[in-house]
């Protein structure tokens, strides 16, 4: 049967502003979908951004939301996990807002391991803004601010999040859109800082200047280049050359949780008191 | 047994006309009609709902019962 997207979807507002074939609508579908797989209500969910096409999507979601300041997404929903811990708080945004402007706040709700889930869109570049490279962009590739050439190496977001401490990472595409929902919904279920990074495309700012013909062929190379984990532990270094690895990444629920270890300490304050 | 066609439905006012439910349709059943995506050959749907997954604009719709 066809979705029923209406349910999570404030009244009147599609057509959406995203540019035609950019993934960030089929990564809000993802998120739509995981929201009632887990019927979350909406009184009881937070979501949260950044500023940039990928942070305009709290916009059309209903239910509790949040459009903040460029990179401060993060801030916020710790803000709000912290003053209301029962609430599901999920963060939303760009390789831009994430992982530059952002991306101290980004690290240190890693470190904190604090339940919430971070939905990042990783199109490679600074789409809102006219294609300025990110912290994202592959070596080599073309920006409005690099014409020949990026010089720098891109970050891989996943390691980031694992080497600063989130306690659940997972990484999907916009091409494999049935998998999407499934990542966002283990990742909430989560109790810890868990991140999903989804390779997006941004036909417009950086298909274009990097001689890609049409949104199908940026669709066709997130195709290419992913590889199920489970699929690429019976490939060869050689083979993984070039690919990236999807699906869930790292998963440790071992690790104490903020809000928990706080209530802990609000405890102690209260007893000692 | 005859099979039990789905209705698909494209909402023009929301299609951005991408392709991207053309392209990678595996039964080749929707078509570009101008700007918008179109259906060509219901006959050949097998409701793998691809289409409407991928459609980033809520613009594509596959009824089953
Ligand atoms: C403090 C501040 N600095 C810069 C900007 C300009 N700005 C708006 S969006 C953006 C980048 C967005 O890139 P990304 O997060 O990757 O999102 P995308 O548009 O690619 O989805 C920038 C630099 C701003 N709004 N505020
Ligand atoms: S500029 Fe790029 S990221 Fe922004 S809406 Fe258009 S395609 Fe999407
Ligand atoms: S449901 Fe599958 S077969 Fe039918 S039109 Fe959509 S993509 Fe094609
Ligand atoms: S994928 Fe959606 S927006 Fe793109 S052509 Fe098909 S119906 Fe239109
Ligand atoms: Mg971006």
């Amino acid at each position: 049967m066809a979705f029923d997207y209406d349910k999570y979807l404030r009244p009147g507002k599609l057509p959406h502003i995203w540019c035609p074939g950019c993934g960030h609508g089929i990564v809000m579908k993802g998120l739509i979908r995981a929201m009632d797989t887990l019927n979350l209500k909406k009184e009881e969910t937070a979501v949260v951004s950044g500023i940039g096409c990928a942070s305009r999507l709290p916009g059309y979601i209903d239910c509790c939301t949040l459009h903040t300041a460029h990179g401060r997404a993060a801030a916020f929903a710790t803000g709000v996990k912290m003053a209301k811990p029962e609430m599901n708080v999920i963060l939303v945004g760009g390789d831009g807002d994430g992982t530059a402007i952002g991306g101290n706040h980004f690290i240190h709700a890693c470190r904190r391991n604090i339940n919430m889930t971070y939905i990042i869109m990783n199109n490679y570049i600074y789409g809102m803004t006219g294609g300025q490279f990110s912290p994202c962009t592959p070596t080599g590739a073309k920006a409005s601010t690099t014409p020949y050439g990026n010089p720098d190496p891109g970050f891989d977001i996943a390691k980031l999040a694992i080497g600063a401490g989130a306690t659940f990472v997972a990484r999907g595409t916009a091409f494999h859109a049935n998998q999407i929902d499934k990542l966002i919904a283990e990742a909430i279920q989560h109790k810890g800082f868990s991140v999903v990074e989804i390779l997006d495309d941004c036909p417009t700012t950086y298909g274009r200047r990097n001689k890609y013909k049409s949104v199908i062929e940026m669709m066709n190379r997130l195709k290419e280049v992913a590889v199920p984990v489970k699929a690429a532990e019976k490939m060869t270094a050689e083979q993984l050359q070039g690919k990236v690895l999807t699906g869930v990444l790292y998963k440790d629920e071992t690790k104490p949780e903020y809000t928990a270890e706080y209530a802990k300490v609000i405890e102690r304050a209260t007893a000692a008191k | 047994m005859e099979k039990k066609l789905p209705k698909i439905e494209i909402i023009e006012k929301y299609c951005k006309g991408c392709h991207i439910c053309v392209e990678f349709c595996p039964k080749d059943v929707l078509e570009m009609k101008g700007f918008y995506a179109s259906v060509k050959n219901l006959e050949a749907c097998i409701k793998c709902m691809q289409c409407e997954l991928r459609c980033p604009d809520f613009a594509i719709k596959v009824i089953t019962e």
